[in-house]
């Protein structure tokens, strides 16, 4: 059935942008505080209060679009948008309507060797909204709370174009998006506290077909599977809709990550007239372009040249180079560890496998792992040089990962260190033929089990800690003398 | 400009006023005169003008970013009917 049909699917993501006090006050944006402590009048939506707009949070909005290749706005300037809902005190939002900060633009994506363009359709410049916490049993209480600490954090909502295809397309870009955000340093993006927030609007439609099909916004999407598993359910639901006859709806629904489906959020009370209007409370902006090539100038290095860097300097994948890129202090991790250890596609693998694995199953990032560049470096050193093997290696991975202990000392403390010497092993490989004569009489019948039979005894009595290669190079040597 | 029964219903609804029957009628009237009123700019030639984004020809004006403490939270809550846990507590809306 999904052979007939095409998914379409855009993207509108809320970063909340890295800034140390709100966008139009100056309280504290710091997250995790106890609720309503970082407020006042202003964030609270007393009356008579005005705002005044942070300047950091329109560099840090310039720096976005001039790295997804938007056009900044010489002039710009804040609406009303008005709604009620208890989590904005003042029953409306500024944003941005007509004339947002950034305009057009675009951002490659790479899946399964296949590039994407990703239109930018605009990005603007809003406040967060405050926190609603349901008291108890969320079916039952009739209370909800609000906490206003998070209401007027700067947010930048950066819409893009339907130009994607298929979850994982959503996710790729997603992920391109973040990495991008963290490497100009406007927004931690932590989808896990909310920093960083994706609406997907889904439709589908009959291959060949060239309007887009009635489409559904789901809201609710924490994570990159969240994305991900949310519009696969919502693309075939909306295909068997379609083939039963139905209807789609237009309609904003929420991700449900425990049942895994999506569900309308319908209600009487939906009307979707914002009745935006200027802002009089804030003066326009214009935007030189003077001001423009200072924060140019100021770029650092953005995931897309680093990762071209990566695949031109060391002949990396673009795979391999995207996961290296996904954030700036992954690429420090794999820069410093290169330039003590020249093999990037060992460090990268290692990088991308075990590291990996472990910071996941731990809910950690890199930069608070205790395994440090330089001690991957030197693990991948006594890998090289037969010191240890490619299982010991594991195990002293792991153990740097808990203990943060050079790979020498884990070495030491745990007895790894590789038999790697010939005159060592050689008697002990006399011996164990000596002790077989029958095994050493199938093997010279053809037998292959016996081959296995006496590398399985060597092994054993080094307690694993035998060179593997050279055992089985010494045995054969020495069994082809029998 | 006459606006209808159902205009003002769809008014008052974003509005969440409720309206009986007569107040209905009263409100259209008075609203209708006023966009009526405003509409006398439509007499204006307006080509060629800017859409005006701000009444003060004024531009640019920033804060600084940095902290400030904000209000103590008995007094940012003193005004609120229901208060629990040092938040609001407002009726359920989900």
């Amino acid at each position: 059935m999904s052979k007939d049909y095409e998914v379409v699917i855009g993207l509108e993501v809320h970063a909340e942008l890295k800034t140390k006090s709100k966008i139009f006050c100056a309280c504290s944006t710091a997250f995790g505080a106890e609720p309503n402590t970082q407020v006042c009048p202003v964030c609270s939506g007393f009356p008579g209060m005005l705002p005044v707009l942070n300047e950091k949070a329109v560099d840090c909005a310039i720096k976005t679009g001039l790295a997804l290749n938007s056009e900044i706005a010489e002039f710009c300037k804040f609406d009303r948008k008005n709604y009620f809902y208890p989590d904005l005190p003042k029953a409306y939002q500024i944003s941005q309507y007509d004339l947002p900060i950034c305009k057009g633009g675009y951002l490659d994506i790479d899946v399964e060797g296949e590039r994407t363009r990703v239109g930018i359709t605009r990005a603007h410049l809003e406040e967060d909204a405050g926190k609603l916490v349901h008291q108890g049993d969320i079916t039952t209480t009739p209370f909800s709370l609000v906490d206003l600490n998070r209401s007027g954090v700067p947010l930048l909502e950066i819409v893009s174009e339907p130009d994607m295809r298929s979850a994982q397309q959503a996710r790729a870009y997603m992920e391109k998006l973040r990495s991008i955000l963290l490497f100009a340093d406007v927004s931690d993006c932590k989808m896990e506290e909310g920093s960083l927030r994706c609406d997907a609007n889904v439709s589908v439609r009959p291959w060949g077909e060239q309007k887009l099909g009635t489409r559904t916004e789901i809201k609710n999407l924490n994570s990159f599977r969240a994305l991900e598993r949310a519009i696969e359910y919502e693309a075939k639901r909306q295909m068997e809709a379609l083939e039963d006859g139905e209807v789609i709806v237009q309609e904003t629904r929420t991700w449900d990550e425990g049942k895994g489906v999506t569900r309308s959020m319908r209600s009487k009370e939906e009307a979707h007239d914002y009745r935006y209007f200027p802002e009089p409370d804030l003066p326009p902006l214009r935007i030189d372009r003077d001001w423009v090539d200072t924060v140019r100038k100021s770029m650092p290095e953005m995931p897309v040249q680093a990762g071209q860097r990566l695949m031109d300097q060391y002949g990396l994948s673009q795979y391999d180079a995207d996961l290296i890129t996904q954030s700036p202090q992954n690429l420090k991790f794999f820069d410093e560890t290169l330039a003590l250890y020249a093999d990037a596609k060992a460090v990268s693998n290692w990088m991308m496998g075990d590291l990996t694995r472990l910071l996941n199953q731990n809910g950690m990032e890199i930069q608070d792992a205790k395994v440090k560049p330089a001690l991957l470096a030197e693990m991948l050193r006594l890998m090289a040089d037969g010191t240890i093997s490619g299982k010991m290696a594991k195990t002293v991975f792991e153990e740097m990962f808990v203990s943060g202990l050079d790979p020498q000392t884990i070495i030491k403390e745990k007895g790894l260190v590789q038999i790697s010497d010939a005159n060592s092993l050689l008697p002990l490989i006399d011996e164990i033929i000596n002790n077989n004569p029958k095994v050493l009489q199938d093997y010279k019948n053809g037998k292959e089990k016996a081959f296995g039979f006496f590398i399985g005894q060597i092994m054993k009595a080094t307690k694993g800690q035998a060179n593997p290669e050279m055992v089985n190079n010494l045995l054969k040597e020495r069994l082809n003398r029998e | 400009m006459a606006l209808t029964i159902k205009e003002v219903e769809y008014v008052a609804q974003l509005a969440r006023l409720q309206l009986n029957e007569d107040e209905k009628q009263i409100f259209a009237e008075q609203l209708s005169s006023i966009l009526e009123y405003v509409e006398k700019l439509n007499e204006l030639p307006t080509d060629g003008v800017e859409p005006l984004a701000h009444i003060l020809p004024v531009y640019n004006v920033f804060r600084a970013d940095e902290i400030r403490p904000g209000t103590p939270r008995e007094e940012i809550l003193a005004n609120a009917p229901l208060v629990e846990e040092g938040q609001y507590k407002v009726p359920k809306i989900m």
